[in-house]
């Protein structure tokens, strides 16, 4: 009896354990397929923004428009707030994720300029442990070409970008490292972030 | 090499043989890193960045041949390295990027080898050692320099001492003596040229000391390929992990 069971246990196990390792794979090549899609429209939206010659604040606000579209603002502003995101009341995350989305498109959408006459081409997509890196070139008017990763989730339900990667250089850890530094100067005041922030 | 340089490169040496935290930053010194940060800071304000303006202000490429003449010159120590790291083929364009923009390129004022493809391997002796399994060491803020760590702060003593430039005797002298003014003139336009980048860090974040420092160790790494691999959890940390 308890050997029928067991076995029967067994059984149910192993079949499930087929059903994840058949499912896995192609669950994964859904995800680098879907992902490496989403940087595909991201990318051709913005060379279109650029290639349009659009004056420059005209830009800046395109630019803040497809971050919103494509981004996870939610994730990164929470990830830039580290443990103090637990602390925090849902409605202050909510400010403060607009706040925070502000201060991005701000402080980047200042730096499109050099964009202008560049383009960037999608070069490969992999899976990584925290979902899929999609790798880009940036090919910019007087500059050697520079690699651009995407970090993409599907974990809210729709492909998003979370994290973007400069020749190494993680904007998530940068932007981390920045929110705590102006928390820590603010005493760990929230409030105060949030309202420096929109007025950034 | 004379003995108290040998001494100090030693030093730096062994303090690198302690590994770091994988992907983390290792900085014991960080007091005295803060100290020579904000003073390169005030170096910055008051001397590199005014003039990095001027220089941004020329027309429009007048001041790449400064640029291309400080890069041909440093060419020789490349290949240099390029040897010591095994690599036969960055040596081999290298050299013959040097031999190229030195004649063709008058003294390397002009880089025709650019032109026709043949670009710069770039590499120096912090790569060399890092090829050769010496760990990266602490991380160092260096007065006048910036950035480093104590595997590239080694390297920059070893590679402005084995510079061959000053050996070569069929290079014209004035390639040899101008080495050093040309290479100043070009971080002066190079201040000038990425001057939002380096302005946003220094002057517009609110710890500059950690951003720098965040940007050099991640994209040093990076460019020796000692970046995280696809299986690091570490590295590809993941945000959504503690969202409900």
């Amino acid at each position: 009896m308890t050997v029928s069971i067991t076995r029967r246990a067994l059984l149910g196990h192993g079949a499930a354990l087929a059903l994840v390792i058949g499912a896995a794979p192609r669950a994964m090549a859904q995800d680098l397929a879907t992902s490496r899609a989403l940087v595909d429209r991201l990318v051709a939206e913005v060379n279109a923004v650029i290639a349009s010659g659009a004056a420059e604040n005209a830009m800046i606000g395109q630019f803040a428009q497809i971050f919103q579209a494509y981004a996870d603002a939610p994730t990164i502003a929470r990830y830039s707030l580290g443990a103090d995101a637990r602390a925090a009341t849902p409605d202050q995350l909510a400010r403060y994720t607009q706040a925070f989305s502000n201060y991005v498109a701000r402080k980047y959408g200042s730096r499109f300029r050099e964009f202008i006459g560049g383009d960037i081409v999608v070069e490969d997509a992999r899976a990584v442990p925290n979902g899929v890196e999609v790798q880009t070139t940036a090919v910019f008017v007087n500059e050697a070409p520079f690699r651009v990763d995407f970090w993409v989730s599907t974990a809210t339900g729709s492909p998003k970008f979370f994290n973007i990667i400069i020749e190494g250089v993680n904007m998530l850890l940068s932007e981390r490292t920045e929110v705590q530094a102006m928390l820590d100067q603010r005493g760990g005041d929230l409030e105060r972030l949030i309202a420096d922030l929109s007025r950034m | 090499m004379n003995r108290l340089l040998q001494v100090f490169v030693l030093s730096l040496l062994a303090a690198c043989s302690a590994a770091p935290p994988k992907g983390g930053i290792n900085d014991p010194y960080e007091g005295l890193n803060r100290r020579v940060h904000a003073l390169n800071k005030a170096v910055d304000q008051a001397v590199l960045r005014p003039l990095g303006r001027t220089a941004s202000g020329a027309p429009d490429g007048s001041l790449q041949p400064v640029v291309n003449f400080s890069n041909n010159a440093g060419l020789p120590g490349t290949v240099v390295n390029n040897l010591l790291q095994g690599n036969i083929d960055g040596a081999a364009r290298n050299t013959l990027r040097f031999v190229v923009n030195t004649t063709v390129g008058v003294l390397g004022l002009a880089d025709p080898a650019g032109a026709i493809g043949l670009r710069e391997v770039e590499t120096d002796f912090g790569a060399t050692l890092a090829v050769w399994g010496v760990p990266e060491g602490a991380y160092l803020e260096l007065p006048g320099f910036g950035p480093s760590t104590e595997r590239d702060a080694a390297g920059r003593v070893v590679d402005f001492v084995i510079d061959p430039l000053d050996r070569l005797d069929g290079v014209a002298e004035s390639v040899r003596e101008l080495s050093f003014p040309a290479k100043v003139a070009e971080q002066v336009v190079e201040r000038g040229q990425f001057g939002s980048t380096f302005d946003e860090i220094l002057y517009d974040s609110a710890d500059s000391y950690a951003q720098a420092r965040l940007i050099y160790l991640q994209n040093r790494r990076y460019e020796l390929g000692e970046a995280p691999s696809a299986a690091d959890e570490d590295y590809y940390f993941n945000p959504y992990e503690d969202q409900q």
